[in-house]
């Protein structure tokens, strides 16, 4: 059981903390881990360094103090807009990180492809960012880190800027796509119905610098029916990780 | 008397048939434009019409007698008809555009590169930059003769005048487009361990092409008025049109030197408007100029 853990474990956070250099302390005591099957979010109040936290997770940052330990270098990362290049179509968009890490040309236009399908996007390939809604942008960048396939996938805010309608439905993507790739997810957010409804852990941070405050397990199923967002045990759940999340504001 | 006759209805019938158009455009801005583009085109011709009718105006009525000072207009593009003064003009715009085109591809391309070299290193912007700036301060007039005196080849020098100022747009725009790159772009590559190079070609030179079209659009501009001061000041070897300027003053042939100064600003216009094209195919695509 010991062992099964361990080689699960796909992120391994112990006693992280970040100072930046102006003194601003950014996070502090951070013990976290993310293991395969596991979808993991992390609500806390703006400004609290969990974006920090994915930064420092995909090796954009380096913590000031603490261990960090990544088990993969198969890591999706997606960024809070779509981060497309304007010049380049969907298809060529989607193929970038194929591209830059020198998979042949054919490989990468079947992944590619593959991704689009996935994400649902087919039929615009030859589209560019410019002509596309805010919710199919995000689904090229989703699209775009496919390609990798992933074992860990980082979200940062993904859908904050969308509209409640698309971010509803590329929620239920998400977790089609989760069920689907078997990929584990560590996904921000400040919408705490968005984190009881994608996750099967909840993480809860304190106000800067950012500290975990509180844990909760999601007991409901994956894959997960939309309608439990209308059940009153979603309701109680989300009741208490708003609850926690306020304790820990104060 | 005649004359004024002969002005007045000439602006009158001008001015009638776009009225109605143009008012219409102008208080309701976004209706689009009929297919002979109306509203683009015809307040542009309403005030060339204008100026032409005031010029007959000043020509005809105004100096009478005295318009050896302004030819009037069919006297002025009548010269075209000879075949000697067509064939001169001619040939001193095809050198004027010659060392043009070779100065302003020239400034491209130190242009470019000289701002990759910045991007790259920090230590070559600071240590370079401040150059550029002063290069662009220089007065050409001042400087002139000096490069006259450098480079004797009088073709070399009209372009090495083009590249003084031409260079500096060419320089400042593809620096500030090479660094105009989102953070969360750079982030995007640096997460794939992206060589600098990866960067440079699949990142910042794809995202610098507005602003390196821009600059190339200002530097062509910049670098017509460098040839054409260029044949002012190196007069041996081949006529521009700078140096038939000079010798139509000099003869007092006016007809012929306003003839050559309008075909000059029409020359700058192409010259502007052709290179808002070319960029418009190379970026238009993705890139909202307006």
């Amino acid at each position: 059981m010991s062992t099964a853990t361990l080689t699960d474990t796909l992120l391994d956070f112990r006693d992280v903390a970040m100072t930046f250099p102006d003194g601003t302390v950014a996070l502090s005591g951070v013990d976290l881990t993310v293991r395969r099957g596991e979808f993991v979010t992390v609500v806390g109040p703006s400004g609290c360094g969990k974006s920090t936290l994915l930064r420092i997770a995909s090796g954009l940052e380096t913590a000031s103090h603490g261990t960090t330990e990544l088990m993969t270098d198969r890591i999706g990362y997606v960024f809070q807009d779509a981060t497309l290049l304007p010049w380049r179509d969907v298809q060529r968009n989607v193929e970038l990180l194929a591209e830059l890490n020198s998979i042949p040309r054919l490989e990468r236009a079947s992944k590619a492809k593959d991704a689009i399908d996935l994400v649902g996007l087919s039929g615009f390939e030859r589209h560019l960012p410019r002509a596309l809604s805010g919710g199919m942008r995000m689904r090229t960048s989703l699209a775009r880190s496919l390609t990798l396939d992933p074992e860990l996938f980082l979200f940062d805010e993904p859908f904050g800027a969308l509209d409640e309608i698309t971010r509803e439905r590329l929620n239920d993507e998400l977790l089609r796509l989760f069920a689907e790739q078997q990929f584990a997810g560590l996904f921000i957010t400040h919408s705490v119905s968005e984190a009881v409804y994608l996750s099967t852990r909840v993480i809860v941070m304190s106000g800067r610098p950012g500290r975990i405050v509180d844990q909760f397990e999601v007991p409901f199923d994956m894959p997960r029916d939309p309608d439990v967002r209308f059940t009153a045990e979603f309701g109680e759940l989300v009741g208490k990780v708003s609850h926690a999340l306020r304790e820990g504001h104060a | 008397m005649t004359d004024t006759i002969l002005a007045a209805p000439a602006a009158d019938e001008a001015i009638t048939p776009v009225v109605p158009a143009t008012g219409g455009t102008m208080r309701r801005r976004r209706i689009p434009d009929g297919p002979l583009r109306i509203g683009r085109w015809g307040p542009p011709l309403l005030v060339l019409a204008a100026v032409v009718g005031l010029w007959y105006f000043l020509s005809l009525v105004v100096l009478g007698e005295r318009n050896f000072m302004l030819p009037p207009p069919h006297e002025v593009f009548g010269v075209f008809a000879v075949e000697k003064t067509r064939l001169d003009i001619f040939e001193a715009f095809l050198t004027t555009m010659q060392v043009a085109l070779v100065g302003l591809a020239i400034s491209a391309i130190i242009g470019i590169v000289w701002a990759i070299a910045m991007n790259q290193a920090r230590w070559v912007e600071r240590s370079t930059f401040p150059y550029a700036v002063i290069l662009q301060s220089i007065p050409i007039l001042a400087i002139a003769p000096l490069i006259g005196l450098w480079v004797t080849d009088s073709f070399w020098a009209r372009v090495v005048v083009c590249i003084l100022i031409a260079l500096f747009p060419m320089v400042s725009n593809t620096l500030f487009g090479l660094q105009s790159v989102d953070r969360s772009h750079r982030e995007l590559f640096k997460l794939q361990r992206a060589s600098r190079m990866t960067v440079l070609a699949k990142l910042e030179l794809p995202a610098a092409m507005p602003a390196i079209f821009a600059g190339l659009r200002i530097s062509a501009g910049l670098a017509v008025v460098g040839a054409i001061v260029g044949d002012f000041f190196y007069q041996n070897g081949v006529v521009g049109i700078g140096a038939l300027i000079r010798k139509y003053q000099s003869r007092l042939d006016n007809p012929e030197l306003f003839a050559t100064v309008i075909l000059a600003s029409v020359f700058g216009v192409v010259v502007f408007l052709l290179f808002g094209l070319i960029a418009r195919l190379a970026v238009g695509k993705w890139y909202d100029f307006s």
